[in-house]
């Protein structure tokens, strides 16, 4: 049976060769990804049950203590710190997605109104910020909080600071830092969907006497999905990991999962504590993704 | 009233009135605003001055939404996530009727339009003329003052056209609800319409019966656009008109001294001998198969005449013809 000649595309040849030739063109993305991500992550799943050394090293010795570390267990009884930190940072994601989503739907209808020519000067405006270095554009941020300035200012006036504070470091500055550099990560894939709209959709949504909130969510909800879904991994996953803007804008009591991760592999030299969180992201990380498709399919039901 | 898209004017003054429980059509070439005047009467564009008025209130600032009538979008515009019954069911659910009444409307417009077996599919599973029919009843199960269709059968074949301009109007018929049809198939709208008003370049050109703008045309738009027709230029005389082809009697006598008479192909007689008034002697220059008959063009004059499907003529054939003065029509400006 191997050996039945069959049609494939318009060619006469046989399942084995079909199967040789297929193995051949992915053979270097599949050594690509069985090198630089499956051997690596393997190892580090190895190096998160090991153990460190008085100085650092690290010690292939059998432990699960850094997950219970992580768990908040210790010696000196449970603390629930790493949870919280863990915890924060999927709320920081989480409402770094929603404003960003929220800001995006009126800024692609925006721009997809524009005409056909200035359209594109907008959508460079969104895509410029990509052009300067995270941390160039978070520290741009110190300068517009700053106590000078009428943000600051007005913050001052109101009595929410203390004359002569910037605006900085707290959660607030944290969620402008976020939605500044995941915005065009949401803006970008949902205009895409926005300009292939369907109008008719929405203008039969508007004849069948629907609401402005029914002709959103029956008429052009659907139909920006596919573009608003990708524009939500793309943000969440990377936010749920960030560590530059918490870091900066946040201050140190401000910590998030990525910035215990950076510290574990720097400063604290503790790497099999540090892999232990690194995969405790990606657990959390998976399980978001799982109930947002579960949700997502939901509301595509509704 | 009157629309204008930035400097462009697309309607013109139009002042029309529809009756209530009538077929009315807007008939014309594309561009001349036909479906802007459909729009306006849905709520989806503004006019830019005067007013639309439904029975005795004015719902010219009245949203969409907000409007007791309903369209037939040209490209039908399913909601591709929801089944064709709750496509059916869309409007009363954002009337939030009660479910029992929604129920049975929605039933009751599967049954009018014979969609039984596909109340469960998805829209993208359906075929056009499927479609077509689950947008027309999702329209009608609201029971709308006003039932709007923007060129609903141009996504269909010929064959099917054919049956669904029977199917239509025979539902107008029967539900006594005012139709609004737009558009440019002048089968279309003669085989449905009680009546048609046949627009061009932003204005109502002439409104009519079938009969009347396909019988007495009042220009050489509404003449060629509805049918064919043979223009012959003319200069006024006493009892009729003079032409290239001779002096013609006219029943009814034009307002001008010069201008143009028309005479549908299929009204020109030919005869034997020569008749007594308004006859032509006439050479077949092609002769034309066209199945239910034969379309002859003719000199002198460019006539175009269609006989029978038995009668059958060679070029260089002379014949006489006669052109009776009741179907003489004189045209206006």
């Amino acid at each position: 049976m191997k050996n039945k000649q069959i049609l494939w595309r318009g060619e006469m040849t046989t399942k084995a060769t079909l199967f040789r030739k297929g193995l051949a063109f992915l053979s270097g993305g599949i050594s690509w990804l069985l090198i630089f991500l499956i051997l690596p992550g393997l190892l580090f799943v190895g190096v998160s049950f090991a153990t460190r050394g008085d100085h650092g090293e690290l010690l292939w010795k059998f432990t699960i203590e850094n997950y219970e570390r992580l768990m908040g267990f210790s010696l000196f009884g449970w603390t629930p710190d790493y949870l919280i930190i863990l915890w924060r940072s999927v709320e920081v994601a989480f409402v770094t997605t929603l404003v960003s989503v929220i800001l995006s739907y009126p800024l692609s209808f925006f721009i997809a109104s524009r005409p056909a020519k200035s359209r594109y000067v907008w959508l460079t405006l969104v895509i410029v910020p990509f052009w300067t270095n995270m941390v160039i554009r978070t520290y741009a941020w110190f300068y517009l909080l700053s106590p000078e300035l009428p943000l600051a200012k007005l913050a001052i006036a109101l009595g929410f600071i203390p004359e002569g504070t910037p605006l900085y470091p707290n959660a607030i500055a944290v969620y402008l830092g976020m939605v500044s550099v995941f915005l065009p990560f949401v803006t970008l894939p949902l205009y895409s969907s926005v300009e292939k709209l369907d109008w008719s959709l929405v203008e039969a949504a508007q004849d069948l006497y629907s609401s402005k909130f029914r002709v959103f969510r029956q008429a052009i909800l659907p139909q920006t999905a596919p573009g608003l879904s990708v524009g939500i991994i793309l943000t969440f996953v990377p936010a749920m990991g960030t560590f530059v803007v918490p870091d900066l804008l946040g201050g140190a009591k401000y910590m998030l999962v990525g910035n215990l991760i950076q510290q574990q592999f720097g400063s604290s030299r503790d790497w099999p504590f540090g892999a232990a969180v690194s995969l405790g992201l990606m657990i959390l990380t998976m399980i978001s993704l799982q109930i947002y498709s579960r949700k997502g399919k939901e509301i595509e039901i509704l | 009233m009157v629309k204008t898209f930035g400097k462009v004017e697309v309607l013109k003054t139009v002042n029309q009135e529809v009756r209530a429980g009538e077929f009315f059509t807007l008939l014309g070439p594309s561009g001349c605003g036909k479906t802007t005047l459909l729009r306006i009467i849905a709520g989806l564009e503004i006019p830019t001055s005067g007013n639309v008025i439904l029975g005795t209130d004015d719902i010219t600032s009245l949203p969409a939404n907000k409007r007791h009538v309903n369209m037939v979008f040209q490209s039908y515009a399913l909601f591709p996530h929801l089944s064709i019954y709750e496509n059916i069911a869309f409007g009363l659910r954002s009337r939030k009727i009660n479910p029992d009444d929604i129920k049975r409307r929605v039933e009751e417009g599967i049954e009018m339009l014979g969609l039984g077996a596909m109340r469960d599919r998805m829209p993208d599973q359906l075929s056009g003329g499927q479609k077509q029919r689950v947008s027309l009843a999702r329209a009608l199960v609201n029971e709308p003052d006003i039932l709007l269709l923007d060129e609903p059968m141009s996504a269909l074949d010929a064959k099917l056209r054919a049956q669904v301009q029977e199917d239509l109007r025979r539902l107008q018929r029967k539900l006594g609800t005012t139709f609004i049809m737009v558009t440019h198939d002048q089968d279309e709208a003669l085989v449905c319409s009680d009546r048609i008003a046949v627009m061009n370049e932003g204005q109502i050109v002439q409104c009519g019966t079938p009969e009347e703008v396909y019988d007495y045309p009042c220009n050489k738009f509404v003449a060629e656009f509805l049918g064919a027709a043979n223009m012959i230029k003319a200069k006024r005389g006493t009892g009729g008109v003079e032409t290239d082809i001779g002096f013609f009697h006219l029943d009814k006598m034009p307002d001008w001294s010069e201008g143009l008479i028309t005479i549908r192909p299929e009204w020109i007689k030919i005869r034997e001998t020569e008749p007594e008034q308004n006859g032509v002697l006439a050479t077949v220059e092609d002769s034309v198969y066209r199945g239910t008959n034969y379309d002859l063009f003719l000199k002198p004059g460019n006539l175009r005449v269609r006989t029978s499907a038995y009668k059958h003529f060679r070029t260089g054939d002379k014949i006489w013809l006669e052109l009776t003065a009741a179907d003489l029509v004189a045209l206006g400006e």
